[in-house]
């Protein structure tokens, strides 16, 4: 009570213990309890995935039924998108964009608490189903009727799930909205916005228009199965190809949702190590806004295979490939800022450099999917499991890694152990190739994705590819290590600047920073 | 295995540098194929790639060179330009042509795929959990074709079996189905349960088979061969386990092949007109129920609980006889127990259900008459 009456002590005046992070309406509580939410989904949907690559190590069947193993792939994506990878980017703008627009909060605590408390909830449905007689969902993340119509006592917990995760990143996305439109200090224009606040906006709008329309087709399935609608049963006259449509036309915005922040985060990375401004800042607005656009437009590129009219099978090739042009665009602009930098290559920018190359690569791979009649052959092969891995994988993942790097001593006031970090790269980068670019040869040479066992000409790439997930997955403990070290107080401490060549109003903020980051507009430069 | 390792990889390695002739067991590359449209897919791809090597070459490159010149522990002093409009038009207008480049030879291709008019024959392939059907329309002939019964031993849990000791393990069939080369076939795909899709590589597509559409592709085969490919939809348990396995021959040995199946429907036919014995009915069942109820309730009939129903003590089984008849024919809607009654013959539904209303303990000691099933199809 007292503290109340003392306003030179405002930062002390939260509650401790549990109830803080219960009820907390604080953008940095929250953004940690997002990331420390993904860190553990990233585990438990990796262990999903080494169960599927310990049953791949060799063909013939040796640990689990097919059943399991199909329980295995549909919850390890349902987890690692929906948990890992999207709740970790919500965290990061929870953390940086006030900080970085100049703000001293979110514009709506009470709604960030609520969409971050969801998940657990959400997920807890999930899991929960792996427990069931029946077993979890197996008919594959993308949901596809009528084998989902099969699932057992997990379908309705499988649909409300989503509707909460659903429900949870529009709140997250409204905020972010709400948040750079009306609270930026003076000053801060559009033109000024830093660009991991920009690409923030343009996911969140993404995030509004997608997700209530895979609210809405997982809601058609669930009447389907239990109040006798026939939206995709062909029996009952309704189709079964409209639920592809209606899933991809969420599903493809959803994969630039996950990569779009990506974007941002490299982008501030990479000027940062070049000590150079970063190049062509409007253009990769308009490229990150193209993107966006067109990602609305590409969808049936999944569904190549269904029997599409000549002139659709066109449309959906033609616009699919034209993203590659803004996405170069990004590509080419990361490589100028380099140009006659002057670079180091402290941890966040080894995994930043990464991520421009590889995520190159899978762009090269989707450039090639999106070919249609090359895809007749790629379509649901190893091949496109390549594809997605290395963009997001070491596109997504490998941006979260970087940017937590790059500002895990802002928040901590601790530098991270340089070597651990460096050594936690190279271990994941050697044996993230080792899992992924054989997988390419693999679906080429003729395997189809979501199989148990396989023939025997495809036993040494998949050996490859097991050996380089167990040591991918191991090198992660390297990362929880170095992250819990400096959460606990461990290590150098940090400068208020951090970086040589850092720039912007988050690095003019003490490290760790005030509990409320600005309370009196900053004066924008 | 561990030991057999590296010397693949090296191979491997070796055959990556030798470049795309070399081969070994394990292919890196798609296959030409031994169609058109197979040979189109390939050369799309290959100058795909070919585009894609070239521009990493030269993004990687300039990557690289900053990356070693413009160090700062080399002395390195940062520039202060941030924007270029001509470079930047320059790099947005140069890869757009590049794409126009690859979408006029994907666009023939395209059109060349969809045009399925003057088919020599048709044959319609409709897809099931799990396994391929395939109807010869005109001809009236048609068969299931299933994983092989080698593999299917082989691959299960604890089986004991080296799958390098099966002849093309997960990869053949009991019954392929055949096609003449050098005629246009005209293929037909449906499916009767949920979405699979058919995809033999040489062919240079797949195409997936839904309930309640056609789908329509061709193919015209140029080299009398063994062709083998999978099902690349997610079908349930069973879906690495429905391969396909195509024979094309020349037209005056698929002439004799067509006689030969002529002959065996109409012996098939005239089985399902005579009494049966009990034991012929109980191997048979055994036999049938192996090939296709199996995957779901289990050899030993005991299901997964949930999902599968047990059919060892099972209401249905131990019921009335024409529930139990109803049930195997037109499957029960809502779950995953599909109709059988369009893929099994008469003989076949008779004796699973002798067979189911006898073992594990059922012992119902009724027989069931192939007569009494093709009562129930009226
Ligand atoms: C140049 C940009 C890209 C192009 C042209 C492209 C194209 C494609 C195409 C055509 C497919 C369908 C392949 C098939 O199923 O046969 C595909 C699949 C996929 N792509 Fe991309 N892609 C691009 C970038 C991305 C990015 C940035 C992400 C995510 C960060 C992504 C994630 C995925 C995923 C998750 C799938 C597989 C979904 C599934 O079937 O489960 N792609 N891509
Ligand atoms: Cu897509
Ligand atoms: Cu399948």
């Amino acid at each position: 009570m007292t503290e109340i009456a003392l306003p030179q002590h405002h930062e002390h005046e939260h509650p401790s213990g549990i109830t803080r992070w219960l009820f907390t309406t604080n953008h940095k509580d929250i953004g940690t309890l997002y990331l420390l939410f993904a860190v553990s989904m990233l585990f438990i949907g990796g262990s999903f995935a080494m169960v599927v690559r310990l049953e791949l190590f060799q063909p013939g069947l040796q640990f689990v039924s097919p059943h399991f193993f199909n329980q295995m792939t549909t919850m390890h994506a349902l987890v690692m998108i929906f948990g890992a990878v999207m709740p970790a980017f919500v965290g990061l703008a929870n953390w940086m964009i006030p900080m970085m627009i100049g703000a001293p909060d979110m514009a709506l605590p009470r709604l960030n608490n609520w969409s971050f408390w969801l998940l657990p909830f959400a997920f807890t449905l999930l899991l929960s189903t792996l427990f069931m007689p029946g077993g979890a969902p197996s008919g594959g993340w993308t949901m596809y009727p009528p084998l989902v119509l099969q699932t057992g006592m997990a379908f309705p917990f499988l649909i409300f799930a989503v509707h909460l995760m659903g429900i949870s990143s529009v709140m997250g996305a409204i905020n972010v909205i709400t948040t750079v439109f009306n609270m930026r200090a003076p000053g801060m224009t559009y033109h000024k916005l830093p660009l991991f606040v920009w690409t923030w906006v343009v996911t969140a709008f993404l995030l509004i228009a997608a997700m209530p329309v895979l609210a809405g087709a997982v809601t058609m399935l669930l009447t389907d199965k239990y109040f006798g609608t026939s939206f995709f049963n062909a029996a009952g006259g309704g189709d079964p190809v409209m639920f592809q449509h209606v899933f991809w036309f969420f599903g493809h915005p959803e994969v630039y949702i996950m990569i779009l922040p990506a974007f941002g985060i490299v982008s501030q990375i990479v000027p940062t190590f070049a000590r150079k401004p970063l190049f062509g800042y409007t253009s990769m607005i308009y490229a990150v806004a193209s993107i966006a656009f067109l990602s609305f437009i590409v969808w049936a590129h999944h569904m190549f295979t269904v029997g599409m009219p000549l002139a659709g099978e066109l449309f959906f090739m033609y616009s699919t490939v034209l993203i590659a042009v803004p996405t170069g665009v990004k590509v080419f602009n990361w490589v100028a800022t380099m140009w006659r930098g002057s670079m180091s290559f402290e941890t966040p920018m080894l995994w930043a450099l990464c991520f421009i190359i590889l995520f190159s690569i899978g762009g090269f791979s989707g450039l090639m999917l999106g070919l249609a009649p090359a895809d007749f052959q790629y379509q649901d092969t190893y091949f496109v499991v390549a594809h997605f891995h290395y963009v997001l994988v070491t596109g997504a993942v490998f941006a979260i890694i970087a940017g937590v790097y790059f500002w895990l001593p802002k928040w901590t006031g601790r530098m991270y152990d340089e070597r651990l970090g460096k050594l936690h790269f190279w271990l994941s980068t050697i044996s993230v190739n080792l899992l992924f670019f054989p997988q390419h040869f693999l679906g080429l040479a003729g395997m189809p994705r979501r199989i148990p066992d396989y023939a025997v000409q495809y036993a040494e790439w998949n050996m490859l590819s097991s050996i380089g997930a167990f040591l991918f997955g191991a090198s992660q403990l390297i990362f929880v290590y170095v992250v819990v070290r400096a959460m606990s107080g461990h290590g150098e401490k940090a400068t208020d600047q951090v970086w040589e060549g850092a720039r912007g109003l988050e690095w003019t903020l003490s490290s760790p920073p005030p509990y409320h980051s600005f309370n009196e507009p900053p004066k924008v430069p | 295995m561990i030991t057999r390792f590296p010397r693949s990889v090296m191979i491997a390695l070796v055959c990556l540098l030798g470049g795309g002739t070399a081969r070994a067991d394990y292919a890196l590359n798609l296959t030409q194929g031994v169609t058109s449209i197979s040979r189109e897919a390939y050369r799309l791809h290959m100058l795909a790639l070919w585009v894609c090597v070239v521009i990493a070459i030269i993004v990687f490159g300039a990557m690289a060179w900053s990356m070693y010149h413009h160090r700062k522990s080399r002395g390195a002093v940062a520039a202060t330009f941030h924007d270029n409009t001509k470079v930047e038009i320059v790099w947005s207008i140069l890869p757009f042509l590049v794409l126009v480049g690859l979408a006029i030879p994907a666009t023939t291709a395209l059109i060349a795929m969809h045009d399925t008019s003057n088919a020599d024959l048709t044959i319609k392939i409709t897809g099931q959990q799990w396994s391929w059907r395939y109807d010869y329309l005109k001809e009236d002939i048609g068969f299931v074709s299933n994983l092989d019964e080698k593999s299917a031993a082989a691959a299960k849990l604890g089986s004991g079996v080296d799958p390098r000791s099966v002849e093309h393990y997960l990869l053949n069939v009991d019954k392929p189905v055949v096609v003449p080369v050098g005629k246009k076939v005209r293929f037909l795909l449906n499916a009767s349960d949920v979405i699979h899709s058919w995809w033999l590589p040489d062919l240079g597509f797949k195409k997936d088979a839904i309930p309640g559409f056609v789908n329509e592709i061709w193919a015209r085969i140029e080299k009398p061969g063994t062709y083998r490919g999978q099902c690349t939809e997610l079908c349930g348990v069973g879906h690495g386990f429905m391969p396909i396995v195509l024979i094309a021959m020349s037209e005056p040995d698929y002439q004799a092949w067509l006689a030969g199946q002529r002959a065996a429907a109409a012996k098939a036919k005239a089985g399902a007109d005579r009494v049966w014995t009990r034991e012929e009915l109980l191997s048979k069942g055994a036999e049938v129920y192996t090939k296709t109820c199996a995957a779901c309730h289990l050899p030993g009939g005991e299901g997964i609980p949930g999902t599968f129903k047990a059919l060892k003590g099972s209401p249905v089984v131990k019921g009335p006889l024409a529930e139990h008849i109803d049930r195997v024919m037109n499957g029960k809607p809502g779950t995953a127990m599909p109709p059988f009654a369009a893929q099994l013959d008469d003989a076949d539904i008779a004796a699973v259900i002798t067979h189911e209303r006898n073992a594990w303990g059922n012992n119902m000691g009724d027989l069931v008459q192939p007569a009494q099933i093709k009562a129930a199809r009226k």
